[in-house]
C-alpha cells in the first residue's frame, strides 16, 4: 500500500523532477563554462520560455485528450497551418478590411472555426468508418496540407495589423498574451479531465472501450467532441503564434505533431490510452522548451538538441517499463 | 448456389480491390490523355517512385510484424549525407563510402531493432525517438551544411541514381529486383512465416517457439537496408543532399504500405501489394500532373484514396459498410 502511494508519486513527480534537475544542470553548467554571462534562472528567461512553448504546449494539451482516449492525431501540425491562414487571409477580405480593428475577433472566431471542422471530419471518420485513428490522421495530415497549398499555392499568406500584433505581445505580470492562454488552456482542460463526466469518460473509454461501450457511454459522440477539441486548440495556437508573426508559410507546423506527441509522452501518458495527466503533459512540454534553450544556454551546437531530445525520449520509455512493469503473470520472453 | 457465387465474387473483389482499384485508374487515365500510358512517361514514373518504394519494401516486413517505423525518413537523410561526405574524403572514396555507409545505416536498425525486438518498447514511440535523434546526428555530423559531390564527371558515383541498363533506368531495376528477393523471402521462406506469426499473433508464436525478439529484430535490419539503398539512390541520383532530403517520407512510405493493404496490427500484407500501393501513389501524382493541376492536388487525392481503401478492406472484413461504435 505504502510503495504503492510512493510509485504513484514518483511517477507524477518524475517529470518535474528531471525539470529541477535540467534547472540545476544548466546554471551550473552554464555557470562552469561561463558562456554566458547572463543567469540560466533568470525570472524574465523562464517566463520567455513558457512563451515559447504555447504553441506546441496548447496543441499539446488536446493530444493528451486524445491518446487518453487511446486514439492518436497525426493532422495537428496541418491543420495549424490552415487555421493560420485562413486567419490572416480574412484580414485581407474587403469587407473584413473596411471593419477595421472590428475584424480581429471575426477573423479569430473564423480560424478557430476551420480547426474545429478539420477536427470534426477527422472525429466522423474515425467513428462511422471504424478505421483506426492513426490511419486516419495520417491521412488527413497530407489531405489537409494539400489543402493549405490550395488555398494560396506555395506562397506565404501575410497581414500585419498592429493592434493584432499588439494583442499578441499583451502582457499581465510579465506573461505574454501566449503563455496566459497556454496557462489557460491547461486549467481548463484539467478541470474537464479530473472533475467531469466527460473527462471520466475519457479515461474509461482508454482503459477498456469494450467495456464503456457497456456501460453505456456513447463512445462515437465522445471520440468526434475530443477530435473537435483538438482541432479547436490546433487553431487557437496558430491564433497566438500568428497574432503576432502575420505571416504563414504554407509548410509551417510540419512536425507538429511528432513534438506535441513526445512532449505528451514525456509527461507519462500511455499510447495504449486510459492513463495520463494534463499536468504531466504541462511538464513534458516545460522540460522539451528547457532543453532547447538550456543547450543554447551551455553553447551546445542547436543540432545537437533534437539528438538529445530522441534519446531522452527512448531512455524515459525504458525506465517507464522497467518502474511499471507489470506483475509476474506477463509471460516473459 | 449463386448466393455463394455472389459472396465469393464480393469476397474477391474485397480482397483484390487495391487491385481492381489500380486497374480502373490506369485504365481511365489512359483513355483520357494518351500521354499516360506513353513508355517514357510510365518509366518515369516508376523511376520517381523507386526511392519511396525501396523504402516502403523494407517497412512492409516492419508493418507484417506488428511494428512501424517512423524513422525511416531520418535514415534516408543520414544514409544519403554520409555516403556524399564520405565520399569527398579522399581517405575512403567512392568504392569504401558505401559500404561504411551501410554499416552506419544498419547498426542504426539494429538500434531500433534492439529496443523493440529485445527490450520491447513500443515501436511508435522508440522510432519517434530515433527520428528526432537521427535527425540531430545528421545535422551533428554536417554540421547543418548541404553535401555535394564537387566534381560529378569524374566519378562513377552516380550509375546508381542515373545510370540505365538494357534501356531501363538502374533505380527501377535495382526496385523491381529488390522486390523480388523480398517478396521471395516472405512468401517462400520459413523466416518469412515467421514475421506474419509474429505480427498476427505474437504469444501465439513465442508459444510455437519461434524466437519472436530475434523476428521483429531482423524486420529492422531488412527496413535500415532498404533505406540504405533508397539513400545510394538519392545521393547518387542528385550528387548532393540537404540534411531533411527525407523527411516527412517515413509518412508517405507508411501511407504506401497501408494502401497496399498492409494492417497497422500487423499478420497481413504482401511485397506485391505494398509494390501496388507504391505504384498508386507515383501514378496518381504523375496523372494529376499530366491534368494540369498543382503537385499539392494529389496530397487530397491520397488523404482520400487511403481512408477510402482502409475502410472498404474494414468493411469487408466486418460485412457492414459502418462501424458499430455506438
Amino acid at each position: 500500500m505504502e510503495s504503492d502511494r510512493l510509485k504513484t508519486l514518483f511517477k507524477h513527480g518524475a517529470i518535474w523532477a528531471f525539470i529541477v534537475m535540467e534547472l540545476i544542470f544548466f546554471s551550473v553548467a552554464g555557470d562552469i563554462f561561463s558562456l554566458s554571462n547572463s543567469a540560466f534562472m533568470d525570472l524574465n528567461n523562464m517566463l520567455l520560455l513558457l512563451k515559447q512553448s504555447a504553441p506546441i504546449g496548447i496543441i499539446a494539451v488536446g493530444m493528451t485528450v486524445i491518446m487518453i482516449n487511446g486514439n492518436i492525431d497525426l493532422s495537428v501540425g496541418a491543420t495549424y497551418a490552415l487555421a493560420g491562414i485562413v486567419m490572416l487571409d480574412a484580414m485581407n477580405w474587403p469587407f473584413m478590411a473596411a471593419m477595421g480593428d472590428g475584424a480581429i475577433p471575426l477573423a479569430w472566431g473564423l480560424a478557430l472555426l476551420t480547426g474545429c471542422v478539420l477536427g470534426l471530419i477527422n472525429g466522423l471518420i474515425v467513428w462511422k468508418t471504424g478505421v483506426d485513428a492513426f490511419i486516419v490522421t495520417l491521412g488527413a495530415m497530407l489531405g489537409y496540407r494539400g489543402l493549405v497549398f490550395m488555398y494560396n499555392g506555395e506562397n506565404p499568406t501575410f497581414h500585419l495589423n498592429w493592434t493584432m500584433v499588439d494583442l499578441a505581445e499583451a502582457s499581465i505580470l510579465g506573461l505574454q498574451t501566449p503563455a496566459i492562454v497556454f496557462l489557460a488552456v491547461v486549467a481548463i482542460v484539467w478541470l474537464v479531465m479530473t472533475r467531469t463526466v466527460h473527462g471520466r469518460n475519457a479515461y474509461a473509454i482508454g482503459d477498456n472501450r469494450e467495456a464503456a461501450v457497456n456501460a453505456g457511454i456513447r463512445v462515437g459522440p465522445h471520440m468526434v467532441i475530443n477530435f473537435v477539441l483538438i482541432g479547436g486548440l490546433a487553431a487557437l495556437s496558430a491564433v497566438v503564434f500568428y497574432s503576432g508573426s502575420g505571416s504563414v508559410n504554407p509548410n509551417d507546423g510540419m512536425l507538429f505533431e511528432l513534438w506535441a506527441i513526445t512532449a505528451v509522452v514525456l509527461g507519462g501518458t500511455k499510447l495504449s490510452g486510459g492513463s495520463g495527466t494534463i499536468l504531466g503533459t504541462l511538464g513534458g512540454v516545460i522540460a522539451i522548451q528547457l532543453l532547447r534553450k538550456g543547450l543554447g544556454h551551455i553553447g551546445a551546437q542547436s543540432e545537437t538538441v533534437n539528438l538529445v531530445i530522441g534519446t531522452i525520449l527512448i531512455v524515459v520509455l525504458l525506465l517507464d517499463r522497467q518502474l511499471n512493469r507489470k506483475g509476474a503473470g506477463e509471460l516473459r520472453v | 448456389m449463386a448466393d455463394a457465387a455472389l459472396k465469393s465474387l464480393g469476397g474477391t473483389l474485397a480482397r483484390q480491390g487495391i487491385l481492381i482499384a489500380f486497374v480502373v485508374f490506369m485504365v481511365g487515365f489512359a483513355l483520357w490523355n494518351p500521354r499516360f500510358i506513353d513508355p517514357g512517361n510510365l518509366f518515369g514514373v516508376v523511376r520517381s517512385s523507386a526511392i519511396l518504394g525501396v523504402m516502403a519494401l523494407g517497412v512492409t516486413f516492419v508493418v507484417i510484424g506488428g511494428n512501424l517505423d517512423l524513422s525511416v525518413g531520418s535514415m534516408l537523410s543520414f544514409s544519403a549525407i554520409v555516403v556524399l561526405d564520405l565520399h569527398e574524403n579522399p581517405a575512403f572514396g567512392p568504392a569504401l563510402a558505401i559500404p561504411a555507409m551501410f554499416a552506419m545505416t544498419l547498426t542504426l536498425g539494429a538500434i531500433n531493432g534492439f529496443l523493440i525486438g529485445y527490450l520491447r518498447l513500443n515501436s511508435l514511440i522508440v522510432t519517434l525517438g530515433m527520428l528526432s535523434a537521427i535527425h540531430g546526428l545528421t545535422l551533428t555530423y554536417s554540421g547543418g551544411q548541404n553535401m555535394d559531390i564537387a566534381n560529378q564527371t569524374a566519378t562513377w558515383f552516380g550509375v546508381f541514381g542515373r545510370g540505365s541498363a538494357l534501356g531501363i533506368p538502374i533505380p527501377v531495376l535495382i526496385f523491381a529486383g529488390l522486390a523480388a528477393v523480398l517478396g521471395i523471402l516472405l512468401a517462400r521462406t520459413p523466416f518469412g512465416r515467421k514475421v506474419y506469426a509474429v505480427g498476427g499473433n505474437g504469444t501465439a508464436a513465442t508459444f510455437s517457439g519461434i524466437p519472436r525478439a530475434r523476428v521483429v529484430f531482423m524486420t529492422y535490419i531488412i527496413s535500415a537496408l532498404c533505406v540504405a539503398i533508397a539513400g545510394l539512390i538519392q545521393a547518387s541520383r542528385t550528387m548532393g543532399a540537404q540534411n531533411t532530403v527525407g523527411q516527412g517520407m517515413e509518412l508517405e512510405v507508411l501511407a504506401a504500405v497501408i494502401l497496399g493493404g498492409a494492417s497497422l496490427l500487423g499478420g497481413s500484407g504482401t511485397i506485391f501489394k505494398t509494390v501496388i500501393g507504391v505504384l498508386i501513389l507515383g501514378f496518381i501524382q504523375n496523372g494529376l500532373l499530366l491534368a494540369g493541376l498543382q503537385f499539392y492536388v494529389q496530397y487530397v487525392v491520397t488523404w482520400i484514396i487511403i481512408i477510402l481503401a482502409v475502410w472498404l478492406d474494414i468493411a469487408a472484413k466486418r460485412g457492414k459498410l459502418w462501424s458499430a461504435i455506438a
